[in-house]
C-alpha cells in the first residue's frame, strides 16, 4: 500500500466576525494518494474553498486554523513556519484559483511573474528560468510562447490566461495541484479545452490533483474518488463510479436529481432541494441537512451522524438508508 | 402554497387563445456599438457588431431557449428586442406592430406586455426600496390600481412566487439569490406580461436552488401562459425548458430547431462542438463519449471573420468557407442551420451526445 501523498486530519477552520464564529471547516478528513484526482464538491458556502486555503495555511484574515492535521509527504504543513510554508506552496503543492484575472499581476509581464518561482525555489538563473518558461507555455499550447511571454496579462483572453497560470504552476513540477474552480469563470468550449489539458498534463507528469467545484458534470469525467461537502461537513465520500452509481447521502442524491442533464430530455419536473444552504455562524448538534431534508427522522434532529463506511471505500454521514423501502432506480 | 395561489390567479389570468401563433417577429435585427477614441474630438473608429442581422420568432405559448457563449450577443438580443437597446436596424413585430418604429408613448404601453428578467439579484434591486416598493413600481409608473389595490396585488405575487407576503416591508439584501431571483420575477410578473425575457435568469444561483426557480418560471409558463425568450449559456438547463433552441455565435444565429431535432441531431458544426463540450454529471457516460475539442477563443465580434464566421475554429472549415458568408436555411422541416457543408458533415460525425 503506497503511503498517501496528502493527509488531511479532522480540519476545523473558523471564521470569527462580528455575527459569531462561521465554522466553515468542521473537522474534515480525506487522502490524496501520489496521481490521483480527488474531487471536492458542493455549492457556494460550503467550505470548500476554505478547506483547500487550509491545506496551504492561505486562510484570510480573520480566519483561523483551530484543529486538525494536513500532513503532506507524513510532515503536518500547518506546523511548519512561514519560511518552511513558503518553500511548499508554489514548489510542491500549486494552486489554480478561479478568475484568473485578478490571480495575475496586472502590472508585471507574464515572464517576470513566472520565472520567479523558478529563480526563488529553484534557483535558476533567469536565462534557465525564462527557457523553462517558455516550454511550460509550449506545453499548455499558447501559440507564440517565446514572444507572447514578454506581454501582460491584458493581453491575453481569459482561456489563455488560465492557460499562463497553469503553465506557471507547472514550471517548479509539484506533486499535487489544487484547482480551486479554474474554469467557472470560462465559456463551456474554454473550459472543455482547459480540463483537457489538465487532465493530459496529470497522466503525463503525473501530478495528483484536488479538483474543488460546484459543477458535478466536470468531477465526473476528471476525478478518481469525489468529497461531497455540506456546510463544512463531509457529508459523502466515495470512488466517482460508486458515487454516481449509488449516491447514499440525501444531499447528493438531490443534486444529482435536481440538475437537467444535456444528454437527456427529461419530461417530468425537476426536483429541486427545498430551502437554502444553513448560517454557519449556528452550528448545533443536528445533522445540518436536516432542516431541508425530505429523508430527516428524529435522530437527524438530535445528532450529527458520522461519516460511516456503507460500501467499498464509500463513506456517508447519514442516520437514514435512503434505499430502505425505496426505489433504487430513482438515483 | 405556491401552487394553489397560482391556480387560483388562472382563471383570471389565462389566455390560451391564440396558442402556438407567432407573438413575436425578429426580422434581420442589428445592433452595432460605435467604438469611439479621443477626448474632444470623438471619433468613431470602427464598430462592435454584437448583433448581426439575425431573425427569428416566437410562438404565444413557448420558450424559446437562445444560447451562446459570452460576447455572442444573446443578452444584446434580448434588450433589442424589447427597445432597452435600441436596434442599428431590423424589425421587431409585437403582434404585427413594429416596436422599433413606436414613439415613446406608444412604446410605454407595449412595455406592459414585454417583461424582463434580469441575470444579476444582486445589481438588479434597488437596495434603498423596499421588497413592497420593487414589485409595485411598474405600477406605479404606469399610473395603474390604487395603492391599496397595489398593496394586495404585490402580496398575492409574493406569495405566487413563493415568497411570505410578510416580506413586503424587508429590503433586498436581507434575502439570499434564489429569493432575490423570486423578487425579480414577481416584478416582471406584476403587469400582467404576455412576453418575458429571461436573461441567464439562474445561473448566479446555486445548483440547489437553480431547480427552484426553473420549475416556478414552467409552472408560471403554464398558470399564465407566458411566452418566454429564455437566454442561458448553460445547454443543459436550455434543453430542460425550451420547446425551441436558437445557436448564436459571434452575432449570428447558426442553427435553429426544436429542442428534441438540435440536441439530438444537431447540424452546425459549432453546435456539435458545443454540446460535446458540456460535461455531463455521469462517470460512464463521460468516459465513453468523444469530444470535439475547438481550437482557439471567440473571435472578437469589432473585427469578425471574413465568411462563416465559424471558420477560424471549425474543424470541418474548407476554403469557400471564408469567402462567402452562408445563409440560415431550412434544411429539414423547421430546423434552420447556417453552414454549407452540413450535410457531408451529418454524414461523416456521430451526433455529439451519442454514446457508442
Amino acid at each position: 500500500m503506497p503511503e498517501p501523498l496528502l493527509e488531511v486530519k479532522n480540519l476545523r477552520t473558523e471564521f470569527p466576525t462580528r455575527e459569531g464564529v462561521v465554522h466553515a471547516v468542521n473537522g474534515i478528513s480525506y487522502t490524496v494518494m501520489p496521481g490521483e484526482a480527488v474531487g471536492i464538491v458542493g455549492e457556494s458556502g460550503c467550505g470548500k474553498s476554505i478547506s483547500a486555503l487550509s491545506v496551504l495555511n492561505l486562510v484570510p484574515v480573520p480566519g483561523r486554523i483551530v484543529g486538525g492535521e494536513v500532513l503532506f509527504e507524513g510532515q503536518d504543513l500547518l506546523k511548519y513556519s512561514d519560511d518552511e510554508i513558503r518553500k511548499v506552496r508554489g514548489n510542491d503543492i500549486s494552486m489554480i484559483f478561479q478568475d484568473p484575472m485578478t490571480s495575475l499581476n496586472p502590472v508585471l509581464s507574464i515572464l517576470r511573474q513566472m520565472t520567479e518561482p523558478l529563480v526563488i525555489h529553484k534557483g535558476m538563473d533567469m536565462a534557465a528560468a525564462e527557457r523553462r518558461s517558455v516550454e511550460m507555455m509550449e506545453m499548455v499550447e499558447i501559440p507564440f510562447a517565446r514572444t507572447r511571454i514578454r506581454e501582460y496579462p491584458h493581453n491575453f483572453s481569459g482561456g489563455m490566461r488560465q492557460r499562463v497560470m497553469i503553465a506557471m504552476m507547472l514550471a517548479c513540477e509539484p506533486k499535487l495541484v489544487i484547482c480551486d474552480e479554474p474554469t467557472t469563470a470560462l465559456d463551456v468550449t474554454i473550459q472543455a479545452q482547459i480540463l483537457d489539458l489538465l487532465n493530459r498534463l496529470r497522466q503525463d507528469l503525473g501530478m495528483a490533483v484536488i479538483m474543488i467545484t460546484h459543477d458535478l458534470g466536470i468531477v465526473a469525467g476528471l476525478c478518481d474518488r469525489i468529497n461531497v461537502m455540506y456546510a463544512g461537513y463531509i457529508v459523502e465520500k466515495a470512488g466517482t463510479e460508486e458515487l454516481f452509481a449509488n449516491p447514499r447521502h440525501p444531499y447528493t442524491l438531490g443534486l444529482l436529481r435536481s440538475i437537467p442533464r444535456v444528454d437527456q430530455s427529461i419530461r417530468q419536473k425537476l426536483v429541486p432541494i427545498e430551502g437554502f444552504p444553513p448560517d454557519l455562524t449556528r452550528v448545533g448538534d443536528s445533522c445540518p441537512f436536516q432542516p431541508r431534508c425530505v429523508y430527516a427522522v428524529e435522530r437527524s434532529e438530535e445528532e450529527n451522524p458520522p461519516l460511516t463506511l456503507v460500501g467499498e471505500e464509500h463513506w456517508v454521514a447519514c442516520w437514514v438508508n435512503v434505499y430502505e423501502g425505496k426505489e433504487q432506480s430513482d438515483g | 402554497m405556491a401552487e394553489t395561489s397560482i391556480a387560483e390567479l388562472a382563471g383570471t389570468l389565462t389566455r390560451k387563445e391564440g396558442w402556438g401563433e407567432v407573438l413575436l417577429d425578429v426580422k434581420d435585427l442589428q445592433v452595432y456599438f460605435p467604438i469611439r477614441r479621443g477626448l474632444i474630438f470623438e471619433r468613431t473608429l470602427g464598430h462592435v457588431h454584437a448583433v448581426d442581422g439575425i431573425s427569428f420568432n416566437v410562438k404565444r405559448g413557448e420558450t424559446l431557449g437562445l444560447v451562446g457563449e459570452s460576447g455572442c450577443g444573446k443578452t444584446t438580443t434580448g434588450r433589442a428586442v424589447l427597445q432597452l437597446q435600441k436596434p442599428t436596424g431590423g424589425h421587431v413585430f409585437y403582434e404585427g406592430k413594429d416596436l422599433v418604429t413606436l414613439d415613446p408613448n406608444e412604446l410605454r404601453r407595449y412595455r406592459r406586455d414585454l417583461q424582463i428578467i434580469f441575470q444579476d439579484p444582486f445589481a438588479s434591486l434597488d437596495p434603498r426600496m423596499t421588497v413592497g416598493a420593487i414589485i409595485a413600481e411598474p405600477l406605479e409608473i404606469h399610473h395603474l390600481l390604487t395603492p391599496k389595490e397595489r398593496e394586495e396585488k404585490v402580496r398575492e405575487l409574493l406569495r405566487i412566487v413563493g415568497l411570505n407576503p410578510y416580506f413586503v416591508n424587508r429590503y433586498p439584501h436581507e434575502f439570499s439569490g434564489g429569493q432575490r431571483q423570486r423578487i425579480g420575477v414577481a416584478r416582471a410578473l406584476i403587469l400582467d406580461p404576455e412576453f418575458i425575457v429571461c436573461d441567464e435568469p439562474i445561473s448566479a444561483l446555486d445548483v440547489s436552488i437553480q431547480a427552484q426557480l426553473i420549475n416556478l418560471l414552467e409552472e408560471l409558463q403554464d398558470q399564465l401562459g407566458l411566452t418566454y425568450l429564455f437566454i442561458a449559456h448553460d445547454l443543459a438547463v436550455v434543453r430542460h425548458i425550451s420547446t425551441r433552441v436558437a445557436v448564436m455565435y459571434v452575432g449570428k444565429i447558426v442553427e435553429l430547431a426544436d429542442r428534441a431535432d438540435l440536441y439530438d441531431l444537431p447540424l452546425h458544426p459549432y453546435t456539435k462542438a458545443l454540446l460535446s463540450a458540456v460535461p455531463v454529471p455521469d462517470p460512464t457516460v463521460e468516459k465513453r463519449r468523444s469530444r470535439i475539442i475547438m481550437q482557439g477563443d471567440v473571435p472578437n465580434p469589432a473585427n469578425p471573420p471574413s465568411g462563416c464566421r465559424f471558420h477560424t475554429r471549425c474543424p470541418f472549415a474548407k476554403p469557400e468557407c471564408s469567402e462567402a458568408e452562408p445563409p440560415l436555411e431550412e434544411v429539414q422541416p423547421s430546423h434552420y442551420v447556417a453552414c454549407f457543408f452540413w450535410k457531408e458533415i451529418a454524414e461523416r460525425v456521430a451526433p455529439p451526445l451519442s454514446v457508442n
